[in-house]
């Protein structure tokens, strides 16, 4: 058995002294293998959380294993070292993949998503909003997508998203609902620009979702990367609008 | 093979890094057949080394006096360099590039291994540089995913002390072509540039 295929790194572990069992997202989902001689000084750059690799995978049989090499394609993780906001989005986007989806089971969406989020993670100002695109893309390829084909018209828009049902609401259904109902950023919906109180919004909104249907399925909690994500992107928002008021 | 102590003595050999069991049997039979002059001088250097050796209660690294000797120098610059673990420490020493104080973290964060600040030694950081306020603080932490983000949330809970903060520079290594650097090193490198 042998493939080889784009991948991108989620999680290693060391194994024994200089190998690393290696978790990949690779166009056939998530993957495992063996990378002899990973946690050498040779090869400990190339498998860093977030980086992008051409891999390859070769074992005798398909439920073995396996062993992985890699040539470095994007050094996203380099990339992302520098800011720490950038450094978490990685973080919580790995570790959001290597904790949701299952093993080698094909995620074509979720992988794009991630590659396309990885590939623009050193351009300002895109990561994080493409980091709350790719967790609806995410809930949505594991069967738990929002639903966002309520008919709006005239001066109504979909504006709210039920956490019970996951279905979006307009304005004027929301009613006397609304502060049970969790916010709609237009961007998740609209090709219009997110500002960080829509980030920290459409953050709470899948959050919300991939807690409880995703990892609260499993009786986990949702990764400590991208509920503190989450955490100190609200708490900074929350300490700038009460500089501001 | 040759009664459960010498089964036990190479199986404990071939826990220790760098080495398995047929290392671990290569060794023993060595020590067995030179016993006066290797057996006995290594048990006394283990039994020694185990009663003398403990970890300085001020900056983590091993030394047989507490406060360690580079703690207790007062010789030593007043700057505290951050360093992962002990192993780090030993090599900026052998550098003899550094004559400063040292603090070993004993690990980095990782939110995907869930390893916390509770889990490192943050907390005796933050006390020290409030007690000591040094002149400088160096984050000495591994070029990796887990090594920035402790390097980040250090930076963060330092920065109310006011002391100023470095990190090691990313980049070239001595004698290296770039034709044969990684892509990751190239861009830290190039991002990272001086003026010449």
């Amino acid at each position: 058995m042998e493939w080889e295929q784009p991948g991108i790194v989620l999680d290693t572990h060391l194994h024994g002294e200089g190998d690393l069992v290696v978790t990949l997202l690779t166009p056939r989902g998530l993957w495992k293998g063996l990378a002899k001689g990973g946690a050498s000084r040779k090869q400990a750059a190339l498998w860093q959380r977030g980086n992008i690799l051409a891999a390859r995978w070769i074992a005798r049989t398909a439920d073995q294993l396996g062993a992985i090499t890699g040539e470095l394609v994007r050094p996203a993780a380099a990339l992302a070292m520098a800011a720490p906001e950038t450094l978490e989005i990685l973080n919580a986007a790995c570790a959001l993949a290597a904790g949701a989806l299952p093993e080698r089971e094909e995620a074509p969406e979720s992988f794009a998503g991630l590659l396309r989020l990885l590939a623009g993670i050193d351009i300002p100002g895109f990561a994080l909003p493409e980091l709350c695109r790719w967790e609806v893309a995410l809930l949505r390829e594991l069967g738990f997508g929002l639903d966002f084909s309520s008919s709006a018209g005239g001066n109504d828009r979909l504006a709210y998203v039920s956490p019970r049902t996951g279905r979006a609401v307009t304005l004027s259904e929301a009613g006397e609902w609304v502060d049970r109902l969790l916010p709609l950023p237009a961007f998740l919906i609209e090709d219009v620009p997110a500002r960080p109180e829509d980030c920290v919004a459409a953050l709470r909104l899948t959050g919300h979702f991939l807690a409880r249907d995703v990892f609260g399925a499993r009786h986990k909690p949702l990764p400590p990367a991208r509920a503190g994500l989450y955490e100190r992107l609200s708490r900074s928002l929350e300490e700038k609008q009460t500089h501001a008021g | 093979m040759g009664g459960p102590e010498l089964d036990n003595l190479i199986a404990q050999f071939a826990r220790l890094p760098g080495l398995g069991p047929r290392s671990a049997r290569r060794i023993v039979l060595k020590l067995l057949r030179e016993r006066e002059t290797r057996l006995l001088p290594l048990t006394e250097a283990l039994r020694t080394a185990a009663a003398a050796v403990r970890t300085c209660s001020i900056c983590g690294n091993l030394d047989t006096q507490d406060p360690c000797a580079i703690c207790a120098n007062p010789h030593r610059e007043t700057r505290i360099c951050v360093v992962e673990g002990v192993a780090d420490l030993w090599a900026l020493e052998r550098a003899h590039v550094y004559r400063g104080l040292y603090h070993v973290l004993g690990g980095t964060l990782s939110a995907i291994a869930g390893r916390g600040p509770e889990d490192l030694a943050i907390a005796p950081l933050l006390e020290r540089v409030e007690r000591d306020r040094p002149d400088e603080i160096i984050l000495a932490l591994p070029a990796t995913v887990d090594g920035a983000a402790t390097a980040h949330v250090l930076t963060e809970k330092l920065k109310p002390f006011g002391v100023p903060i470095s990190r090691l520079a990313q980049g070239v290594p001595m004698g290296g072509a770039l034709e044969v650097l990684d892509e990751g090193t190239l861009a830290t490198a190039l991002r990272a540039r001086s003026p010449a």
